[in-house]
């Protein structure tokens, strides 16, 4: 039997987490090391996973299957694709810098190192997961810690935030679950066979399912996504987590939580319900568009920067959605790779206002002023990010749009017009707050402030890194990612009538005569 | 081929600077870090010298394009993009007088930025800006020259607020990038247009695609670049950034005019010529777009009195020239402008750099005067530019006009030359009116002018000016500060500030031999020739009718100059009261406001959109769809009877639960696998 590499990525954090809550709580130092040994741990297994993953190939790897309930049909299936890879990456290496960027928590830090590492856990499983039930427990799970987090280390209503995060996506989920013991019923009833396989259910839902039922299916799995994403109008509940989250939370929300969403409809929605998507995907498009523009619009208008950052996710996140549902390779290429850089750059954004929170107890744009000449590496960085975020080329937030509006604009010209127009809009929210925040001359409290010390350097620098690089090489990644979103574009074109637009350089003898009127229109 | 294949190396000079500037630029500090940077710029120049000669000894049957391909950028399903540079004659020549320019802009920094806190970050990102400027000229694809054009937009921010303590700088600088933002949008969208429709976004595989467009897509895909142009080249509609981009030092500025920045604009017509040639719609909206910026930012500049706004709407307007010969298909023409005009541009910006160094950062012309005989070095470098742009022969600058209002007239384009015409008397008009308040006539900044307070005055009005705000924005206009300021003599620049200077006039006096017009002597034309392979050449119809046009031209010049000297010769009696200001009164104020562009758009961006975006916020998000969410869940609570607390304890229980249940799981799965 080979090292069950997957298991261990989501086992390593339990244990670690049940580790720490061994130690007494008064040896704060004793539970930061073993949170981070643990930490660290894991992301040397996840390398050492990425650096054995055979790149080219589209199906699950590092797969492994194990029956747990023969009698309900739920397994523990996990593996990993392209799709998820990065993910499963990007969790790996936030959590560490999550934990570092904490070293001032100093109340009850025990539990906190304990509910970060929990978090890692859930999110790794529910990443990894190809059985719907046990994804579903994952996913839910994952709402746990990170309630827990917001309500017991964030900030002013943090109890209101907390709650109105975790009703909103639980009132979310239960579409979710409802929708796959549906998926599941149907199936045994048609073949006979109980099981929330995703890769048995894949191949028979989409001629199994009756029109009409797939519809509603594809309504329920979509509408607990969309609220995950957040795809507006279901987004109000994320400026509040936001806001109230401790940074380390905020970073992994925004970096990972949210991705939940949008893995949920590359691995879950497509695959089962690919004739309700082709026949709906001007609906999310449409969403996604608005929430593009709207959130640039609405980030523009904050008065506090954490909340700027949070409603700068919707835009993003808009992109990612409108890539998913191009339903085109460089789409969602595009998307996945944004969902792999928006966790960098706002990673990186929301450390830096939390290094800032704790200089200056607060958050307000209008509290600040001048600040890149009192703390000149912080506010280098800061503008760097803020360029990083606008999706400047060069970094990797480029690289990601750039694909999902091409990818739409292929198939649906006029939604990524419309999109694209948000790359104006980010430029004016970010630098309209860079130059609130960050220019002029600083007076009072923020002419003293400290400039970045070297861990909080060492949290920034390598994420920020990563961006630069992966814009300028994405080929590592965007090579992963490749065969498994053509195998899952092919997938949806087998299924329906829809085939995905590959434009190629016309040659002149091939040029068939009618091409030219067709494209006068 | 192998000289050429090492052509990366003009941009690598540079951005390997930048990337050692930002990291231990600290630590290096003044002057090291500067002449670090300029002897960078300097081999990038070299190298570019190099890679010129080796690609003129190309034997004369091989294909005048070399492309090198670094490594594999982007690569999703068909859309593949190779991190490649095109030597070609257009990147040749850009890359020859963008590295020559640069270098002595580089060297001149040194001696303006003398003492300023962030002296080596000054230099790294002068550095980033010319290493981005040569990757948009090398890029071998849309896309590769789209990473240079956005860094290029990157660095005119930083360098544009450079000064970012002061609040105009700040506000400039962001003004500046977004608005040229707009344009970007255009530019991404060609893209997109061109990779749907032809597959590819490489220069060479796209231009032969051209012929197999229609029509509507060709003009399509040549108007959303042309918009990225405007953009970039600061042309109506969105030219405003540009007199603002002042703000920064002054090399920047005179980096941005002349070699770098406003000529990305002119290259992507010309590198994208197939698509404008495919459309005759699109080659006239260049031309008029053009046309019609070259005539009103030349009446603006009439009555700035900002010496760097005077240059700054110059630019605006030389920029329309070039367009304008665009859009008539006169391609060589409009890049024999782009090189004369980055000598004398570059000039005339680091002449008036030395200027406002030397009389205590003063930028009113109204109170300067005389200043010949403080720094005569200065003045004879800024008389030889503004003589070769006011368009007099023999300089660069009437050879290269003079093309291009002759191209226009054989094409038949007469209400386009006419307008050129126009615009040529306006220029000569106010450079002359510049050089003689700041140069010569009487000397107007002992008594008359001002001090420290009153350049903050003005800095502080610029704040007020540039501000998103319902404030007015004005240009200087017209009153003169009173105090006395100047408590010293001007002084002259230091040897690193001259030098500069000079050879750039020199090359304003010999750059035109590079463009004469005469049959087997047009080095530039005959080297762009195999660039614009198939474009319709433009002959005059005789010789006598384009010596004709040239007597003409040079008539309009020169009673444009003789009006200028006539009411400037003996400088201003009043600096309140200018005689330009007295003749045109209300348009005077018209002008001076810039047609009140700017302030429009400031008062909509200050009033109804920010009230909009405002509405969105509070009222749409947080009233209504942030209301209805917590709407409902109040009824479900009252409905619960007012549970809240129990329904709290129903989180914790159930979270706990959950929690229990997985690790129950986990515990089963990791004792099956064993």
């Amino acid at each position: 039997m080979t090292f069950p590499v997957l298991a261990t990525l989501i086992l390593l954090p339990l244990v670690g987490a049940i580790a720490t809550t061994m130690v007494s709580g008064k040896r704060v130092e004793s539970v930061r090391i073993i949170g981070q040994i643990t930490a660290l741990a894991t992301l040397g297994v996840t390398l050492w996973m990425l650096a054995d993953f055979r790149t080219g190939r589209a199906g699950y790897q590092f797969l492994s299957d194990h029956s747990w309930s023969s009698d309900l049909g739920i397994r523990w299936i996990v593996g990993i694709d392209g799709i998820s890879l990065f993910m499963v990456v990007l969790n790996a290496i936030l959590t560490p810098i999550a934990l570092l960027a904490s070293q001032r928590v100093e109340e009850r830090a025990k539990a906190f190192t304990a509910w970060i590492l929990v978090l890692e856990a859930a999110l790794m499983g529910a990443f990894l997961s190809l059985d719907l039930v046990l994804f579903f427990v994952f996913f839910e799970l994952s709402l746990v810690p990170m309630y827990f987090l917001i309500a017991g280390w964030g900030h002013g209503r943090r109890q209101y935030a907390a709650m109105k995060f975790f009703i909103y996506t639980m009132a979310g989920s239960a579409f979710l679950l409802v929708g796959i013991l549906t998926v599941a019923y149907l199936h045994q009833d048609a073949t006979g066979l109980l099981t929330f396989d995703i890769r048995v259910l894949q191949r028979w839902a989409p001629a199994g399912l009756a029109p009409a039922t797939a519809a509603w299916l594809f309504a329920a799995f979509t509408i607990a996504f969309a609220v995950k994403v957040p795809l507006f109008p279901l987004h109000t509940w994320l400026p509040d987590a936001h806001t109230e989250a401790p940074t380390a939370g905020s970073v992994i929300l925004a970096g990972l939580m949210l991705k939940l969403g949008t893995y949920g409809f590359l691995r879950f929605v497509l695959p089962l319900f690919p004739d309700p998507t082709v026949r709906y995907a001007w609906v999310l498009l449409t969403l996604a568009v608005v929430g593009i523009i709207y959130g640039a619009i609405v980030a523009a208008m904050q008065p506090d920067l954490k909340r700027l950052i949070a409603y700068s996710s919707i835009a993003h996140l808009g992109f990612v959605v409108l890539g998913i549902f191009a339903l085109t390779q460089q789409g969602l290429d595009g998307a996945i790779f944004t969902m792999l850089s928006h966790g960098l750059t706002t990673g990186v954004l929301f450390l830096i206002v939390g290094f800032l929170y704790e200089r200056r107890h607060t958050r307000l744009i209008a509290d600040f002023g001048g600040l890149w000449k009192a703390a000149p590496v912080m506010g280098g960085l800061f503008v760097m990010t803020a360029f990083a975020s606008v999706g400047l080329p060069g970094f990797s937030g480029f690289v990601g749009e750039f694909l999902a509006l091409l990818g739409a604009f292929l198939t649906h010209r006029w939604f990524a017009v419309v999109a694209a127009s948000g790359v104006i809009l980010a430029a004016v929210y970010l630098l309209w707050a860079v130059q609130r925040a960050f220019t002029g001359v600083p007076e009072g409290e923020n002419a003293t402030i400290r400039d970045l010390s070297i861990r909080e350097l060492t949290c920034v620098v390598p994420l920020l890194g990563l961006s630069l690089f992966l814009g300028f090489y994405p080929r590592p990644v965007l090579d992963r990612i490749g065969p498994s979103v053509k195998a899952v574009v092919a997938h949806v074109e087998r299924s329906t009538g829809y085939e995905a637009p590959t434009p190629s350089a016309p040659e002149s003898e091939e040029t068939p005569a009618g091409a030219e009127s067709e494209e006068a229109e | 081929m192998g000289t050429l294949d090492l052509i990366w190396l003009v941009p690598a000079f540079p951005a390997f600077g930048a990337a050692v500037l930002l990291l231990f630029g600290k630590r290096i500090g003044e002057p090291i870090s500067g002449w670090i940077a300029t002897g960078l710029m300097f081999l990038s120049f070299l190298t570019s010298i190099v890679m010129a000669v080796a690609f003129v000894g190309l034997p004369s049957e091989a294909e005048h394009r070399h492309v090198v391909t670094v490594f594999d950028w982007f690569a999703s399903g068909g859309f593949e993009v190779k991190m490649g540079f095109l030597a070609d004659p257009i990147s040749i020549t850009w890359i020859l007088f963008v590295t020559g320019i640069a270098t002595l802009i580089h060297l001149y920094s040194i001696g303006y930025m003398h003492g300023d806190a962030r002296f080596s970050r000054f230099f790294a990102y002068l550095n980033l800006f010319v290493a981005s400027m040569l990757v948009l000229v090398l890029g071998s694809s849309f896309l590769v020259t789209f990473l240079g054009w956005e860094g290029v937009g990157l660095c005119s921010y930083l360098l544009i607020s450079f000064w970012f303590e002061r609040n105009s700088a700040a506000v400039a600088g962001k003004k500046a990038f977004v608005t040229t933002r707009i344009g970007d949008f255009g530019f991404m969208l060609a893209m997109f247009l061109i990779f749907a429709h032809l597959g590819t976004l490489d220069y060479g595989a796209a231009s032969e695609g051209v012929s197999e467009l229609a029509g509507g897509t060709a003009t399509a895909i040549a108007l959303l670049l042309f918009l990225g142009a405007v953009g970039k080249s600061a042309q109506i509609p969105l030219h405003f950034w540009l007199p603002d981009a002042m703000e920064g030092p002054t090399p920047v500025s005179a980096l941005i005019h002349a070699a770098t920045m406003v000529t990305a604009g002119i290259f992507i017509v010309a590198r994208a010529h197939p698509f404008f040639e495919a459309s005759q719609v699109s080659q006239d909206v260049v031309m008029w777009v053009g046309a019609i910026t070259a005539i009103t930012a030349a009446t603006v500049a009439l009555v700035q009195n900002d010496i760097k706004r005077v240059l700054a709407y110059s630019t605006v307007s030389q920029l329309g020239y070039m367009f304008l010969a665009l859009g008539v298909g006169a391609y060589g023409a409009a890049i024999g402008l782009v090189v004369a005009h980055a000598f004398f541009k570059a000039a005339l910006f680091l002449g008036s750099g030395t200027v406002i160094h030397g009389t205590g950062e003063n930028q009113d012309i109204r109170t300067m005067g005389g200043l010949r005989r403080y720094m005569p070095l200065t003045a004879l470098g800024f008389i030889v530019a503004w003589l070769a742009i006011a368009g007099l022969p023999p300089f660069a600058g009437f050879w290269a006009k003079d093309e291009v209002l002759a191209k226009a007239f054989f094409h038949g384009d007469y209400a386009v030359w006419v307008i050129g015409l126009l615009a040529a008397v306006l220029t000569a008009f106010y450079m002359t009116r510049e050089t003689f308040l700041v140069f010569l006539g009487n000397e107007r900044f002992r008594a008359a002018a001002h001090g420290e307070d009153a350049h903050e005055a003005h800095a502080d009005h610029d704040a007020g000016h540039h501000e998103i705000s319902t404030e007015s924005p004005t240009v200087a206009y017209p009153a003169a500060p009173k105090e006395p300021w100047l408590t010293h003599d001007p002084h002259e620049g230091a040897p690193t500030m001259i030098a500069p200077v000079l050879v750039l006039a020199f090359l304003a006096v010999i750059g035109g031999l590079i463009i004469l017009p005469f049959k087997g002597i047009e080095i530039l034309g005959h080297f762009l020739e195999p660039a614009f392979e198939g474009v319709k050449p433009i002959y005059p119809t005789s010789f006598l009718a384009g010596f004709g046009l040239s007597v003409v031209a040079v008539g309009l010049a020169v009673t444009g100059i003789a009006v200028a000297i006539s009411m400037y010769r003996r400088g201003l009696d009043d600096p309140d009261d200018d005689p330009v200001n007295r003749r045109l009164g209300a348009l005077g104020r018209v002008f001076g406001n810039a047609y009140y562009v700017d302030s429009t758009i400031g008062r909509l961006v200050g009033g109804p959109v920010r009230a909009f975006a405002d509405w969105t916020a509070r009222v749409v998000d947080q009233g209504i769809i942030d209301g209805a969410v917590n709407g409902v869940a109040s009824g479900v609570s009252a409905i619960g009877g007012g549970l809240r607390r129990l329904q709290s304890g129903i989180v914790r229980q159930y979270a706990i639960v959950a929690f229990a249940g997985v690790v129950a799981l986990l515990v089963y799965v990791l004792v099956r696998s064993l």
